[in-house]
């Protein structure tokens, strides 16, 4: 048997789905191993500890909860330093973060802090022996690796979405802790939070994404994929890399290689090509839709169904139609 | 500003990948290489910081066997005053050998700004530059998409999920750089000419211990083949009830 670490990882004092998704892989490796426990570190503004038993759903035994002011907002220092002390004194087999983009600058800390190794965004993982498989998208996900981890913690950061959060209840006990480095000291200082729009869903949360490309023309078209966005009703609005060059999007709505990996339920593709570019951050999408005028773009080859037509014609008909269909139920 | 760049030589993503007879390899035949995506912006960064703030020094560094040469030409080319090649038979797997091996360099040389791409393309494990402040000691931003410098002090943006948050750290320190930076310029050709005589100096790279092997590389399961449903919004229809029948995502 043997114990697990995770980084439950919260934002504005909630828990970001990606936090269950690391209790939950945590759990299912200390499962494997025998019996062993799943710790949770949950670090926050104080009253953050109300969000314990929320871990203890996904199979978190134990929630570390480190209060303190100076962690309202992601303090990577203090947050890093408080992460590696835990692992360290807690002889845990794993340490699992999200490679969200919090994770992602987080966990490569920890593991220097340590003097690990690590796998980063994994996709599938599990332990044989010594060490810890997983698998890993490489190559604009054109290729897709299987890499073998040795040492003792082995620290992993886990693609969002890759594997869902399952829960497994259970009574976590909570441990307070303080943080092991002064949030007051740190010298990367956040000084602005800017919230993503209120319930705006983010794209690499929601089940649907209507994602718009240079065959829409103009930004002001993007107001049709908006629209089609709205009549799904859980649909966030992405973009490919020409469209946010071209400013007509920020560049946080960027899906493909150099921008988000998104795997969603659906993907409605308008007036996108279909550049492997695009394709690296799509592909792993259930359901693939793709709108667009030239029926040799490569978009059709990897879309499960597609219109051969004008985006701008198309668009309109197609939300009235969802509209349609979703009052219907 | 004193400032260095850490580049990685790169496959072209474009290319349709096969796997070496190996198996832990993409095969190299008919590849095409360039720098990272983002370390060139990086190293275009690191040329416009010092292009306005007076004078500096841009030390791009790549670890890795001879032919990271390259695209440290490319970097010279492009205007930066000199280079370090870390010389390694190969690139390993494990981020935090390559991070040690950088570490060793930078260490002690005087560097105001270190620059790295938010991630490679070809591993996209975006741990090195983390890893490698962390070696250091130095504040770390990682994948920024603003950066801005006076008085000795950076602030950046950094894009989180659904949000976004603004940094303010002091310098010397570590920044990944993220889409939002400069894309790279292209050399001209009296920069090309220029980067012939400028310094490229090699030195063996101290990797130390590596715990990460590859085991197997493999091609994802392809899509199954799609279908075109019809033509133009009179399709709709079908595709509303395809959605709903066959997808059951409507």
């Amino acid at each position: 048997m043997a114990n697990m670490f995770a980084f439950a990882e919260s934002r504005g004092g909630a828990l970001r789905r990606v936090a269950f998704e690391a209790v939950s892989a945590a759990r299912a490796l200390a499962d494997a191993s025998g019996s062993g426990e799943v710790h949770a570190l949950l670090a926050g503004a104080p009253g953050i500890a109300s969000l314990a038993p929320e871990l203890g759903k996904y199979g978190a035994d134990v929630v570390i909860v480190v209060e303190h002011a100076g962690l309202a907002n992601a303090n990577s220092e203090a947050l890093a330093a408080t992460a590696a002390e835990r692992i360290r004194s807690g002889g845990y087999r794993a340490a699992i973060f999200s490679a969200s983009a919090q994770g992602r600058d987080l966990a490569p800390r920890v593991a220097a802090k340590l003097g690990q190794s690590m796998a980063a965004d994994v996709t599938s993982f599990g332990l044989a022996g010594d060490a810890l498989v997983v698998t890993h998208p490489a190559y604009a996900g054109k290729v897709i690796a299987t890499l073998r981890l040795t040492g003792s913690p082995a620290i992993v950061t886990l693609r969002p979405g890759a594997r869902a959060a399952v829960e497994a209840p259970r009574a976590a006990r909570v441990e307070s802790a303080q943080p092991a480095a002064d949030p007051g000291a740190s010298k990367v200082v956040v000084k602005e939070m800017i919230a993503g729009g209120g319930a705006k869903l983010d794209i690499g949360d929601a089940p649907v994404i209507v994602s718009g490309g240079r065959g829409l023309k103009s930004a002001d078209n993007f107001k049709l994929v908006e629209d089609l966005a709205a009549a799904f009703g859980n649909a966030a609005v992405g973009a490919t890399r020409a469209v946010t060059d071209d400013g007509w999007r920020p560049h946080s709505d960027q899906i493909g290689q150099t921008g988000r990996q998104v795997s969603p339920d659906l993907y409605v593709a308008c007036g996108i090509s279909g550049a492997i570019q695009h394709i690296a951050g799509m592909r792993n999408s259930r359901t693939i839709v793709a709108i667009n005028k030239d029926k040799e773009a490569p978009i059709f080859k990897v879309a499960d169904y597609g219109i051969v037509g004008d985006v701008i014609e198309v668009l309109p008909v197609l939300t009235a139609a969802v509209k349609e269909a979703r009052a219907k139920g | 500003m004193k400032i260095a760049v850490c580049i990685k030589r790169v496959p072209d993503m474009e290319t349709r990948f096969k796997i070496a007879a190996s198996g832990t390899a993409v095969d190299a035949a008919g590849l095409k290489y360039d720098m990272s995506d983002f370390d060139g912006y990086a190293v275009e960064t690191a040329l416009q910081l010092n292009e306005k703030q007076g004078p500096g020094e841009t030390v791009v560094i790549s670890l890795g066997p001879d032919v990271v040469q390259e695209q440290l030409r490319k970097a010279l080319s492009m205007g930066a005053d000199r280079a370090v090649q870390l010389k390694a038979d190969r690139v390993p797997a494990d981020g935090l050998a390559i991070a040690r091996a950088l570490a060793a360099e930078l260490q002690g040389g005087g560097y105001d700004l270190i620059l790295f791409g938010r991630q490679a393309v070809d591993s996209a494990n975006a741990t090195v530059g983390p890893m490698t402040a962390e070696l250091l000691g130095l504040p770390c931003a990682t994948a920024v998409s603003t950066l801005e410098i006076a008085n000795g002090r950076a602030t950046a943006r950094r894009d989180l999920e659904g949000a976004a948050e603004i940094v303010e750290f002091p310098l010397p320190a570590v920044v990944s750089v993220d889409e939002g930076m400069p894309r790279a310029r292209y050399p001209s050709l009296k920069g090309i000419m220029a980067a012939k005589k400028k310094p490229l100096e090699v030195k063996p790279a101290q990797l130390g211990d590596e715990h990460i092997t590859i085991e197997k590389l493999e091609l994802p399961p392809e899509r199954a083949a799609g279908r075109i449903v019809g033509e133009g919004a009179a399709a709709v229809p079908e595709l509303v009830r395809l959605l709903h029948t066959e997808a059951k995502v409507l």
